[in-house]
C-alpha cells in the first residue's frame, strides 16, 4: 500500500516528453530536471518522492527509451498509475523496480488529490474525494520480479545463481 | 489450433511445439542489437558488471553507432567512443559506424533471418518483421538480462490481422498504408499485439516498401509488425546473402485465431499525411490546408531506402526545389547512399536543389544535421513528429510518403504527388 499526492497529466504522455530529446546527452541525474518540460515546466523541480505519477490513456508511448522511466525514478517516482500503458515502458518501469498501475477511472483524479494505492487488491482510494476505484492486481511473474527488486537482481538469483 | 506467424515464431524461439497468445514463455534470443543512444552506456554495461558475467554470446550481439554519427559536439562525440570502445573490450564483432540508422544496416549485413528472434534498444525494431523475423525494441535493463542469459520473457501476443487489397494508384506508396493502417488501429491500437500484413497488395510490394510498414507497426503500441515468407522474401535472401532455405513453414496456418482483422481496399487509397504531434492523426492529403514548408527531409530507417530515393528523384528530375526551403536527403544506409551515387540519383537530387547528408538518425530525432526552429514547419519521410520530436516544441513534423515529400519540395506546401504526374 502506498499514499502520496497526484500528479495528474492526460493521454499520451510519450517518452520524448517525458525524456525530450535534447537531454539524451546527458547522464540519467543531470537529464532528470529536464523531463516533461514541453507539458510542465515545474514538474522536474517541484515532484517530491513519495507523490504519485497518473495519467490517463497510452502512458509511455514511443521510444524505448529507458532514459523516461529511469529520470523519472531519479526524481522520486515510484508508483505510476495509468488507463493503460506502451508496452516497452510498461515492462521498463517493472526491470527497473517502479510499480506500474492499471486503473481505468484516472479521469476522476486530479492534481493535488492524496490517493492511497493497494495494488494486492487492485484498489485506490482517493482520500481527497472520498471515492474509490478498482486498479489491476499484478500478474505473478511480475510480483516475482518485483519482489526481487527489479530484473536484474531476479535474474542474478533465478537464472544465474548468484545474488546481489 | 492454427497458429498465427507470431506464435510459430516464438514456439522455435522457446523450444516448444506450438504456444498460444496469452503464455508466458522464457525465449532463446537470435540476435541482439543496440545503438549508441540507447545502448551500452544506458544501464547496460553497469548491469553487466554487476552481475558479473560476460556477453552470452557476442557473435549474436550486434551494435550500431547511428543516433549521434557524425557527432555534433563533444558530448555525442564521446558517447560514440564509449559505444566503440564497449563493443571492442566485449568481444562484438559486428560493430558499425557511419553506416546508417541501426534497422536499415540490419537489414543490410544480414543479421536478420525469417523465423528469428531479435530484440533491440531501438522500439522501430519491428522493421525485422518484413523478412519475416520476430523484431521487437527493449528497454535497457532487459537488455543487460538478454546479453547476461541469451534469454528473455514475453507474453505471446494476440496478432491483428491487417488485410490490404486491390493495386495502389500511381503516387501512393507504402508510407501512405502504413499510415492508413495507423488511422484506422490508433496510437495504441495493437498494444502488445502482433500486426500480420496480408493480402495481395502486400505480397505485390518490394522489400524496400514492406519494411516501410513494418518499421511503423510500433506506433500503433504493437510488439511486433510480420509480413509472410513468399517469393519477394525468397529473392532478397538469396540475391543479398546467397540463402536458399524454405522458410515457409513459419507462415500463418489457415486455421490461426486473430483477435481482430482490418481489411483496405489500396486500389482507392490516396496520398496520406500524418499532421503534428501523433502519427495517428492522419488525413488524405485532399483534406488537408495549403500548408508552407520551411524544410522537407528525406531520411530515416522508415524513408530513405532505394526505391524511397528512387521515386523522390523521379519526381525531382528536371525540376527545382521551392526557394526558401532547404530539402535535406539522408539515405538510410551507407550501401543504399552508394547505390543511389552508383545510380545518379543522389546527383538527380543534388541537382533540383537539395543537400545530400551521410545517413544518419540525425534530424530524425532531432539530435543533429537539420533541427528546426521556432513555429518551423517539416515535411518528413521519417516515423514520428511527435511534439519537439525534430526540434522546437512550436514546430510542426508532417509525415508523409517519399513522393508527397518531393512534391512539397518543388512547390514549398505540403503538396499531393499525384499533381505532377505525367498527363495531370
Ligand atoms: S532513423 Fe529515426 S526512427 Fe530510425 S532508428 Fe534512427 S532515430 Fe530511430
Amino acid at each position: 500500500m502506498v499514499k502520496g499526492k497526484v500528479w495528474k497529466y492526460g493521454n499520451n504522455i510519450n517518452t520524448d516528453i517525458i525524456a525530450p530529446p535534447e537531454s539524451m546527452e546527458l547522464s540519467v541525474k543531470e537529464a532528470a530536471s529536464w523531463s516533461m518540460r514541453n507539458v510542465d515546466p515545474e514538474f522536474a523541480g517541484a515532484y517530491r518522492p513519495g507523490d504519485i505519477f497518473v495519467t490517463e490513456h497510452n502512458l509511455g508511448s514511443g521510444s524505448s527509451r529507458e532514459t523516461a522511466p529511469l529520470m523519472l525514478k531519479e526524481l522520486g517516482v515510484r508508483v505510476l498509475v495509468a488507463m493503460d500503458y506502451a508496452r516497452i515502458f510498461y515492462r521498463n518501469c517493472i526491470n527497473v523496480g517502479m510499480i506500474p498501475v492499471e486503473c481505468p477511472e484516472t479521469d476522476k483524479i486530479r492534481k493535488g488529490d492524496v490517493i492511497e494505492v493497494d495494488f494486492e487488491e487492485g484498489k485506490i482510494f482517493n482520500r481527497t474525494t472520498g471515492e474509490t476505484y478498482l486498479c489491476n492486481k499484478i500478474p505473478g511473474h511480475i510480483v516475482k520480479i518485483m519482489e526481487r527488486g527489479g530484473l536484474i537482481p531476479y535474474l542474478m538469483a533465478e537464472k544465474l545463481g548468484r545474488s546481489c | 489450433m492454427g497458429m498465427t506467424v507470431s506464435e510459430k515464431i516464438l514456439a522455435q524461439a522457446s523450444g516448444r511445439a506450438s504456444v498460444q497468445a496469452g503464455e508466458i514463455i522464457w525465449a532463446k534470443v537470435d540476435c541482439a542489437m543496440m545503438d549508441d543512444l540507447l545502448g551500452p552506456r544506458v544501464e547496460i554495461a553497469d548491469n553487466l558488471e554487476k552481475m558479473g558475467v560476460p556477453v552470452w554470446d557476442p557473435d549474436k550481439v550486434v551494435i550500431i553507432s547511428d543516433h549521434y554519427t557524425p557527432p555534433a559536439n563533444i558530448k555525442q562525440a564521446n558517447i560514440v567512443k564509449y559505444t566503440r570502445d564497449w563493443a571492442a573490450a566485449n568481444g562484438i564483432r559486428h560493430y558499425y559506424e557511419f553506416a546508417g540508422p541501426c534497422h536499415q544496416v540490419m537489414m543490410d549485413k544480414g543479421h536478420v533471418l525469417p523465423g528469428t528472434l531479435v530484440v533491440g534498444t531501438d522500439s522501430h525494431s519491428t522493421t525485422y518483421g518484413a523478412l519475416c523475423s520476430f523484431g521487437t525494441g527493449i528497454g535497457s535493463t532487459e537488455m543487460s538480462g538478454v546479453l547476461a542469459t541469451g534469454e528473455i520473457w514475453l507474453k505471446v501476443p494476440a496478432s491483428i490481422s491487417i488485410r490490404w487489397d486491390g493495386k495502389l494508384r500511381d503516387g501512393v506508396m507504402a508510407k501512405d498504408i502504413s499510415l492508413r493502417t495507423i488511422k484506422a488501429i490508433g496510437h495504441s491500437g495493437a498494444t502488445y499485439k502482433t500486426m500480420e500484413y496480408r493480402g495481395e497488395t502486400i505480397r505485390a510490394l518490394n522489400m524496400d516498401e514492406r519494411m516501410c510498414l513494418t518499421n511503423m507497426a510500433v506506433e500503433t503500441g504493437a510488439k511486433a509488425g510480420l509480413i509472410e515468407y513468399d517469393e519477394i522474401t525468397a529473392a532478397f535472401l538469396k540475391e543479398n546473402f546467397g540463402v536458399t532455405e524454405d522458410f515457409g513453414r513459419f507462415n500463418a496456418d489457415a486455421d490461426a485465431v486473430y483477435s481482430e482483422t482490418f481489411a483496405f481496399d489500396a486500389s482507392s487509397l490516396a496520398p496520406q499525411v500524418a499532421c503534428p504531434h501523433e502519427v495517428d492523426n492522419v488525413f488524405d492529403i485532399t483534406d488537408i490546408d495549403r500548408i508552407r514548408v520551411d524544410q522537407v527531409y528525406l531520411g530515416s530507417c522508415t524513408g530513405g531506402r532505394y526505391y524511397d530515393l528512387k521515386m523522390a528523384a523521379d519526381l525531382l528530375r528536371g525540376r527545382t526545389v521551392a526557394p526558401g526551403i532547404r530539402v535535406l536527403v539522408s539515405p538510410a544506409s551507407r550501401d543504399i547512399y552508394n547505390r543511389c551515387m552508383r545510380e545518379g540519383i543522389l546527383e538527380t537530387l543534388a541537382e533540383a536543389g537539395c543537400t545530400i547528408l551521410c545517413s544518419t538518425c540525425g534530424a530524425c530525432l532531432g539530435v543533429h544535421s537539420g533541427n528546426i526552429g521556432d513555429d518551423e514547419v517539416c515535411v518528413a519521410t521519417t516515423n514520428r513528429n511527435f511534439l519537439g520530436r525534430m526540434g522546437s516544441k512550436s514546430s510542426g513534423v508532417y509525415l508523409a510518403s517519399p513522393l508527397t515529400a518531393a512534391a512539397s519540395a518543388v512547390t514549398g506546401y505540403v503538396t499531393d504527388p499525384r499533381d505532377f504526374l505525367k498527363g495531370a
